[in-house]
């Protein structure tokens, strides 16, 4: 099956560990995914920070590039992709005003009423696929390796339009144990990360990010999984400013939840970048003997 | 001719203000049936009502408008005032230059023309109405109290000491609702059961009272004064007539589960009385949990009864009840903890609600009165009571503040305080509402003389501690002073939002009563009909209408019994002939009517094969008149030709 994919700027820049461990995993499962013909920005930030239309444009103009591939169903991975496609699409379908205005506006587009689907590739995964097709096509179980799975704020928030239960989601919980690995649950796991302080005000992410990591070594995770580049860099990338305040820090590693779908479908670890995470995971996975012996095809 | 005496009323400046009173008089007084014109500034005032009558005498007028206020307020006085001096009451007629007029408008001119032709078309119908009699029907005088908590009690005694009789049907197994589970109540801490009893024990032993427990009501058909319900009394599997409530075969039943009077703090057997005061005094079996009922083997409730009251084959009975009066009283629930995320979704065993704790606080309860928690009957020594978990939330569950639950944590902190003296008791609020006599004053010593710590701000995470004392971690924030609280807590209380009771909506269909968004009973005015539904014959009580504490649920009780009472104190009830009527001649009996009539009062003819309109159930709503294809149902004193002719006089 074919498969549109909306892949939004993070992932071909510094996410890029996140999207090539899907694309190799997905084909592996049989899907092919296509990358999403002349796509834009997602909209990013500014689409949910401020009520202008004008910053809705950027969601609704890759809709109608969707539709043009001749599919009515998108693939994101980016969570803030997720987050701002899908809330775009809520917009349309439910304020005709709002959608006659920018359809107006985008007068050398077609006219576009709301009918493309938002996928996460975790939703898909879980809907489409199932996580028990998932298990068994696993041939290298993650066992023994303890993952306490992080969803900040994007997936899950505002109510309806997060892919799980926003105070208490299962959907990653349920994918690491489809893939064989056991899960430390957290209460931590919808908490902030710091977000976009991090560009100008680390303090409050330094903060956090202890705070998150701090609780996951109390109980007892060897590694965080997370669905969100931003987390991702806040949680991995940020733990050298925690070293820095905080002496006795433990190093954590992070995984996307891409990379551990490669690792227990025994792809390429190469596609991972571990190299390129601040705090490297493979000498986690070596002690758990989860690297090497990968298929390359 | 008609001889009409039109009656301009100022309302002090709500009319005159507006409408230029004296042009008015002046155009009305030109019109061909006006016999007579005058204004005042308070028509309905004493002197404004003698004005009104002289003049009908004088001036010998057999129509009269008052060009005042809308009809919903003073119709009825007017009317009565021209009857009073012998003109038939339906030769009033309001016309209506205050609300549908002065208020609406700014402009003298356009309102003071609009006025005249409001009271024009009123003529034009006065001209036709036909003198008309009130219907009498009989009353059968008897109550139906639905529900046999505090209201309900109070209701049903109210009425059986009045002298009349009183069907309480209850669908739990004994009286005494939700009271019966409190431990001590606010803010006098009287324990909950020592003042319940006696009432419990009145209505067990009135003889004017019919007892139904374990019963439900099935179905209602009928109206005001006349009632047809049908009750279903659930097979109890106990002979109640024989059972001397002895406790034997509770004791020997072998199958113990979570008691729901307990709120699950607790167990009970199969076979289980569920609380040692209960009224009445008699058991029955779960057959859901019965051993025998599941597997045909055990019985040994049958086999240790001394008096052989155990009955397997019981089986269930509808009986009939002609009623007069109903009250309902249903009651309400706490919203389940298990609907708010942030606080475990119900799956943290130290987090309890409201009810729960007063459970553990009973000195009847699971714990015998000793605070213990759940989890490992540990004593909690930090205790975090939250308010408003589910109460003025709409994103979570109620917009509505649940009223009881500020001074019902006060006492819970309290009487938390009196049982374990070193203990710390936490309570997150929004507000403090505590309005009620000696209330502010019971909340003041929980503050002061107990040092309950008091922090204003919401609860926005509970989660459990690693390690293994239990502890509950409790965020929450103090918006006086800015500050993010963390609280390692042993036990956490929830005041949960008060819902109605989930069987209302379904038994509001059978009565044809409405409720509103949240399934509470609505009342026929907030405000001036605060115990009636909209249906007539029908009242309502307690926290069935919203959640209230006691002394206020016991005063709406025997309020709701006393307008009962209105309608029972007579064998016979006017009701206004302004409903519908056919045409005999015209009708063809389509039956049209009978569809689309909501309040089954039409009926075929059986031979005539004609409509016929129940009298006592018609409210005169209209529908039948615009559906009847050939005009042969009719609304008395609103005809078609009235209405037209009242069209044609504004445009």
């Amino acid at each position: 099956m074919e498969l549109c994919y909306y892949p939004g700027c993070t992932l071909k820049t510094t996410a890029k560990n996140f999207e090539m461990p899907a694309i190799a995993s997905m084909k592996k499962l049989g899907h092919k995914i296509i990358e999403l013909p002349r796509w834009n920005c997602c909209g990013t930030v500014h689409s949910l920070a401020t009520d202008d239309l004008m910053h809705q444009l950027a969601p609704v103009r890759n809709f109608i590039r969707v539709l043009e591939t001749g599919t009515d169903k998108v693939v994101t991975l980016c969570a803030m992709c997720y987050n701002t496609l899908k809330q775009t699409n809520r917009i349309i379908l439910e304020d005709a005003e709002k959608r006659d205005r920018i359809n107006n506006f985008l007068d050398e587009e077609k006219d576009y009423n709301g009918n493309v689907t938002v996928l996460h590739l975790l939703e898909f995964l879980r809907d489409e696929i199932g996580f028990s097709k998932i298990k068994e096509k696993v041939n290298r179980p993650l066992k023994g390796l303890k993952l306490s799975p992080y969803y900040g704020c994007l997936l899950l928030r505002p109510e309806g339009i997060g892919l799980d239960d926003i105070e208490a989601p299962r959907i990653m919980e349920d994918f690491i144990e489809a893939l064989g690995g056991e899960v430390i649950e957290s209460p931590f796991k919808i908490e902030c990360c710091g977000s976009y302080h991090t560009v100008n005000d680390i303090d409050p992410v330094i903060e956090r990010t202890k705070m998150i990591i701090d609780d996951s070594n109390t109980r007892g995770a060897d590694a965080i999984v997370v669905g969100c580049p931003l987390c991702f860099f806040n949680l991995d990338y940020r733990q050298k400013d925690v070293k820095n305040r905080y002496n006795e820090f433990n190093f954590k590693p992070i995984f996307y939840f891409t990379q551990l779908l490669a690792i227990a479908l025994i792809l390429d670890e190469d596609l991972c970048e571990f190299g390129e995470h601040f705090v490297d995971p493979r000498p986690l996975l070596n002690k758990r003997k989860l690297l090497g012996g990968q298929n390359k095809e | 001719m008609k001889r009409i005496g039109v009656f301009v009323c100022h309302c002090g400046l709500n009319i005159a203000d507006t409408v230029d009173i004296k042009k008015v008089v002046e155009d009305i007084g030109k019109h061909p049936n006006v016999a007579h014109v005058v204004d005042y500034t308070y028509m309905c005032s004493d002197p404004g009502q003698e004005m009104i009558k002289s003049a009908i005498v004088e001036k010998k007028l057999d129509g009269v408008i008052v060009a005042a206020c809308t009809p919903t307020l003073h119709e009825t006085t007017f009317r009565n005032a021209i009857s009073s001096v012998g003109l038939n009451k339906y030769q009033f007629e309001n016309a209506n230059i205050r609300e549908q007029c002065s208020w609406v408008h700014k402009d003298n001119k356009i309102a003071t023309e609009k006025a005249i032709e409001i009271i024009k078309s009123i003529i034009e119908k006065l001209k036709l109405n036909q003198s008309l009699s009130a219907i009498n029907i009989p009353v059968t005088r008897k109550a139906l109290v639905i529900g046999g908590g505090i209201s309900g009690m109070q209701a049903a005694l109210d009425i059986a000491n009045s002298g009349y009789e009183v069907v309480l049907v209850e669908k739990t197994s004994s009286i005494g609702g939700r009271m019966s589970q409190l431990s001590e109540t606010f803010p006098t801490l009287d324990c909950a059961s020592c003042i319940l009893t006696p009432k419990t024990v009145e209505v067990g032993h009135h003889p004017n009272i019919k007892l139904l427990t374990y019963s439900e009501v099935e179905g209602v058909e009928g109206y005001l004064g006349n009632f047809k319900v049908k009750i279903r009394k659930k097979p109890a599997y106990v002979d109640w007539d024989k059972c001397t409530g002895c406790g034997i075969c509770s004791e020997k039943c072998p199958t113990k589960i979570s008691s729901e009077f307990e709120r699950d703090m607790g167990t009970r057997k199969a076979i289980y009385i569920p609380f040692p005061q209960a009224v009445p005094k008699k058991p029955v079996i779960d057959s859901n949990h019965c051993i025998y009922f599941k597997t045909g083997k055990c019985k040994l409730c049958e086999k240790n009864c001394p008096i052989g009251a155990i009955d397997y084959d019981q089986k269930e009975t509808t009986i009939e009840e002609e009623i007069g009066v109903i009250l309902v009283a249903t009651g309400f629930d706490l919203l389940p903890k298990e609907s708010i995320g942030e606080y475990g979704y119900g799956k943290y065993q130290d987090v309890i609600d409201g009810l729960q704790f007063e459970r553990l606080l009973s000195a009847s309860g699971p714990t015998a009165g000793k605070i213990k928690r759940p989890s490992d009957g540990k004593i909690p020594k930090d205790i975090v009571f939250v308010q408003c978990v589910g109460s003025r939330d709409p994103e979570h569950g109620m917009p509505y503040c649940s009223k009881i639950c500020c001074m019902y944590t006060a006492k819970h902190a309290l009487l938390y305080k009196h049982a374990v003296h070193d203990g710390q008791a936490y309570v997150f609020y929004i507000d403090i509402r505590s309005g009620g006599k000696g209330y502010e004053e019971f909340v003041q010593k929980a503050v002061e003389d107990e040092k309950i710590i008091y922090l204003r701000g919401k609860v926005s995470r509970i989660f459990k501690d690693v390690g293994d004392d239990g502890k509950l971690i409790v965020w929450g924030v103090d918006t006086l002073t800015g500050k993010k609280i963390e609280i390692a807590a042993d036990m956490v209380v929830l005041a949960m939002a008060a819902v109605p009771n989930k069987d209302t909506k379904e038994l509001a269909k059978k009565l044809k009563i409405s409720t509103d968004t949240y399934g509470f009973i609505n009342e026929a005015h907030p405000k001036l009909r605060p115990v009636e539904t909209l249906t007539a014959g029908i009242f309502l009580m307690g926290c069935a209408q919203a959640p209230k504490d006691i002394p206020e649920t016991v005063a709406q009780a025997s309020g709701a019994a006393a307008r009962a009472l209105t309608i029972l104190s007579k064998s016979e009830l006017e009701i206004d002939p302004l409903i519908a009527a056919v045409d005999e001649d015209i009708c063809t009996g389509c039956g049209i009517c009978l569809e689309v009539c909501a309040y089954n009062a039409r009926k075929l003819h059986e031979i005539k094969k004609i409509a016929e309109v129940n009298e006592a159930l018609c409210v005169g709503c209209g529908s039948c008149i615009s559906a009847c294809p050939s005009n042969a149902s009719i609304h008395k004193n609103y005809t078609k030709e009235q209405i037209l002719r009242m069209i044609e006089e504004v445009t």
